[in-house]
């Protein structure tokens, strides 16, 4: 095996060494009626007959690349400078553990540090820690920790969050006493305030917006932190790191915690993950926050060093006391999302933005204009809107998979009232001519 | 030299009005998009980000990287975290466009590709632990155990037993299983070791009672030791109505040895960062998929891939299932490295990993209980736990050997772990690394144990050739310095105003 250093040699060298004539008496401890173990697994296959067969299987997706996609809903496609993958796939970030040993992980660390100050700088907010598994968990943990400091039972969300992060909330809080109750969205698919109002009590301990929501809808939050805050309960927002380039901070919303998929910063889309769960607070709340944080301190000598800090909080230290079972995180994913701001930088964050802007709007007016299709105008957006089409888009369908185009991604099985809409998005990656010839086979359908 | 001097942030390193990526200047829109967008959602505050061109940011982080041990750099013989070679390959494949292109809500027959990896995986993992059905949503060994607890808990609320309210953990295990159980709402109940490192039983029968949930345990423990009186163990449980939960963290002492699906555990969960070679990326992104007995499955998260002729299907939850732990199928990425892995070796490659690893342990062992007595004296699976209590007298710690390590160029074992080991350091040399590194590293501790008696100061003062010496970590923790803001004193209006 071409990973295993030990030859035969080795082995009768090393079991002489080790004082014992057969590598069997290495297993004497192991009950024998569990050794005999049979596994159904094929034999290996060289390097190159991998390379092919992957290649092989790999032709069975259909990919971004090849088709014309319109996907967003939670996973995006964007510009990715190719320095990114060149930074991220230096092997001494790659291959390296968890920086517990401080002294051995300063570029991690650093990394670490660069990145909680750019999360904490886009959402406008005090502190933000090294990462989460995705949006999703790190919605989850931000409903957990509300719970927990307020020491209330129940997490109100609306119902315009992606609908897999409210799964993922419902899951995490089913074997605890607290509960989650939803409120509804107007037709254009920003929230309800009156539903809001009303569900809010003072057994509330936080509210969970996210904007731009799950239907595109950028959501106006106006006076809902001090609604919130007067009732004792905290403002948790769900966003986008890209749209905040240009979009209102959750700091300038007043909001307590800010979660989001990180993704879109650098990332491919991957099927769905490894992706990179973003995580802020207030300095208020932050010996709260789970997971790793990277901090600034001094050596021995009174030079600047990087360590994990505020580890008190940890499952390592803490066991059943820990703020959370998190351990492992996103650290790769992370440093990609580092390495994507920096190149990206003051500039290219905003610019990046207000592309997504052109796009989205332009297409949505583009659309607008086609008969029978209708989307809502006058509700703001970033990169991602509804079109409602007068036929089912089961028979639209052929007609855009032959032009190869996934259009995006049909809204009813989340929302059996949203019938025949679908959920489009379009990010700087589209051209004109793109988003014209899309139109243009929507017209033809 | 070699390594950079400079410690300064990106930020500190930026300029106005450099930029490190170009975007494209054609705008689409007749006016500028930003004026679509009404004025009270836009931001205000200005984005205090660097500016910094392409190859300043490239050598920045170049630099940042050559400040860190790596498996591809460095012997890492940390206990229970089987830092082993990340082979290529697995780069390679994961990285092909037809995978890192594709969208989660693609439909699934233009997922064909992903979606057989992914069911190919699943049958492999079944058979390398004697499982019934996996879930591969969890994206880390920690979410692997929570989704474990969860069904745990759906298990017992399923069969009207609300009252098992209990979870035990032997004192030896990691701090993920106790701080999971927590969060799930249980009562955690510490069993005790025995002096020979194992579960002792009688304290188990005590616990084991009508308002036990599970027991949560790790095999080889994080003793290196295999519980050898496992079937015993499992039958009290069993007895008792409860779940027996594998922490995976060890698997990769017994691939093709044996599997805990025929010791009688319900729920395992792997860690492919560690077993299946995956890279631990300073930190994640891992991969934890949990695997359960028939009896489990109802519960099992709400996604599962089936194979209807030669077709692969995403299959929705039933009724039971404790739904979605992460938003989309999980990091599939890493998913497709470990299967990768898995074909790279085959049958027979899997069987020698455990084998090396164990040969390795042992073989190191004999070298190093020369030196530091090791904590239970017995062969050891693929990791072993020696005890420094010795050098307390001297003031020196078991962290303290760990970082003068450093300095011979060998990443620290896992120090002050397990707790039930007084100075403990646990060391886990894994399949990947010669006879010749592993004597290198017995070589060193040898001359550290000699500094000892000659210089104990060189000891607690390392390292002394690292880019930065010990930080002060009690510092960092009063007065946390956890942003550039928080370093340069540049707070915004709205923090401001807050404090």
């Amino acid at each position: 095996m071409h990973y295993h250093p030990m030859t035969d040699q080795n082995r009768d060298d090393m079991l002489k060494k080790i004082g014992v004539s057969a590598f069997g008496d290495l297993l004497k401890g192991i009950p024998s009626k569990l050794r005999d173990v049979k596994m159904n697994i094929p034999e290996a296959l060289s390097e190159w007959e991998l390379q092919s067969r992957f290649k092989e299987i790999g032709a069975r997706n259909a990919t971004l690349r090849d088709h014309l996609a319109f996907l967003g809903g939670g996973s995006y496609e964007h510009f990715i400078p190719a320095a990114v993958a060149e930074i991220t796939g230096r092997q001494e970030f790659y291959t390296a553990y968890t920086p517990y040993q401080a002294e051995a992980s300063q570029g991690t660390l650093q990394a670490i540090f660069e990145f909680q100050s750019m999360i904490a700088e886009l959402t406008g907010l005090d502190v933000a820690n090294a990462s989460h598994y995705d949006g999703a968990t790190s919605l989850a943990e931000a409903a957990l920790l509300a719970l927990r400091q307020t020491d209330r039972h129940k997490i109100l969300v609306a119902r315009s969050v992606h609908p897999h992060y409210r799964q993922v909330l419902k899951t995490y809080l089913a074997a605890t006493p607290f509960s989650v109750e939803e409120f509804g969205f107007d037709p254009g698919g920003v929230f309800n305030p009156d539903d809001f109002k009303k569900r809010l009590s003072d057994d509330v301990a936080g509210a969970i917006f996210q904007t731009p929501n799950f239907l595109g809808a950028v959501e106006e939050l106006e006076g809902v932190s001090d609604q919130l805050h007067q009732m004792g309960a905290l403002l948790i927002l769900a966003i986008n790191p890209i749209a905040l380039g240009v979009l209102k901070t959750p700091g300038e919303w007043g909001a307590d915690i800010a979660v989001g998929e990180g993704q879109p910063l650098g990332i491919p889309p991957q099927c769905g993950g490894p992706y990179v769960g973003l995580f802020a607070t207030t300095r208020a709340l932050m010996r709260r926050i789970p997971g790793r944080l990277a901090g600034i301190t001094q050596d021995a000598d009174g030079k600047r060093a990087y360590c994990l800090t505020l580890q008190a909080r940890e499952q390592h230290i803490r066991r059943e006391r820990a703020a959370s079972n998190i351990c492992t995180n996103q650290a790769l994913c992370a440093l990609t999302a580092c390495a994507y701001m920096t190149l990206m930088g003051k500039e290219g964050m905003r610019e990046v933005a207000e592309l997504n802007l052109d796009r989205a709007y332009y297409l949505r007016e583009k659309i607008a204009e086609l008969e029978g299709f209708h989307v809502a105008l006058d509700v703001p957006i970033f990169n991602e809107f509804m079109v409602q089409s007068e036929r089912p888009w089961d028979q639209l369908e052929p007609h855009l998979a032959k032009a190869k185009i996934f259009p995006g991604i049909p809204l009813s099985a989340y929302y059996p009232e949203l019938k025949n809409t679908l959920l489009v998005c379009a990010t700087e990656t589209k051209t004109r001519s793109e988003l014209d010839r899309f139109v243009e086979v929507l017209s033809q359908c | 030299m070699l390594i950079s001097k400079d410690d300064r942030l990106s930020f500190e390193k930026s300029k106005p009005g450099r930029r490190g990526a170009r975007l494209p200047k054609q705008r689409l829109l007749e006016s500028n998009a930003l004026d679509l967008v009404p004025p009270s959602l836009k931001r205000k505050q200005p984005l205090l980000f660097p500016e910094l061109t392409e190859p300043e940011v490239v050598r920045h982080f170049v630099n940042l990287s050559k400040k860190n041990f790596s498996i591809d750099t460095h012997f890492y013989p940390l206990g229970s975290c089987s830092m082993k070679y990340n082979p290529k390959i697995n780069e390679w494949v994961a990285k092909l466009e037809q995978f890192a292109w594709t969208h989660p809500m693609q439909k699934d027959e233009t997922l064909q590709g992903t979606l057989e990896i992914l069911y190919e995986l699943e049958q492999c993992l079944k058979e390398v632990t004697g499982m019934d059905r996996f879930t591969l949503q969890p994206a880390a060994g920690a979410h692997g155990e929570l989704t474990g607890m969860m069904m745990v808990h759906a298990y017992h609320a399923s069969r009207g037993e609300q009252k098992r309210r209990k979870v035990l953990v032997p004192d030896s295990s990691h701090g993920t299983n106790p701080a999971t159980a927590a969060l799930v709402g249980y009562e955690v109940v510490e069993i005790k070791s025995n002096p020979r490192g194992r579960v002792d039983l009688e304290d188990l029968k005590r616990h084991c009672h009508d308002e036990t949930a599970c027991l949560m345990l790790t095999n080889p423990n994080t003793l290196g030791l295999f519980e050898e009186q496992i079937l015993e163990i499992t039958k009290l449980i069993h007895g008792c109505g409860a779940l027996l939960y594998y922490d995976g963290a060890n698997m990769n002492a017994l691939l093709g040895i044996c599997r805990p699906g025929d010791m009688g555990f319900d729920i395992v969960h792997l860690n492919l960062h560690k077993t299946f070679s995956t890279p631990h990326g300073g930190g994640g992104p891992g991969a934890g998929p949990v695997g359960v007995k028939a009896k489990l499955i109802p519960f099992l998260p709400s996604m599962h891939i089936e194979k209807k002729g030669n077709h692969y299907e995403v299959v929705r939850d039933g009724q039971k299932s404790i739904g979605r732990v992460s938003a989309f199928l999980g990091n599939v990425g890493i998913l497709i490295r470990a299967y990768v892995y898995i074909r790279t070796l085959g049958l027979s490659g899997l069987k020698q990993v455990s084998e090396d690893a164990i040969m390795n342990a042992n073989y190191l062992k004999e070298k190093l209980k020369r030196i530091f007595p090791v904590a239970v004296d017995e062969p050891c699976m693929h990791e072993f736990v020696l005890t420094l209590q010795k050098l307390k007298t001297k003031g020196i710690h078991s962290g303290d050997v760990g970082k003068r390590l450093l300095d011979y160029g060998f990443h620290a074992p896992t120090v002050h772990f397990p707790l039930v080991v007084d100075e403990a350091l646990m060391i886990e040399p894994t399949e990947t690394e010669s006879h010749e590194t592993l004597d290198q590293f017995a070589d060193a501790f040898r001359k550290i144990a000699q500094e000892i008696e000659e210089d104990p100061d060189l000891i607690l003062k390392a390292p002394h050739t690292l880019p930065i010496r010990r930080p002060d970590e009690v510092r960092a923790a009063r007065n946390p310095i956890l942003t550039y803001r928080d370093l340069a004193g540049k707070d915004s209006p709205e923090t401001a105003s807050v404090r």
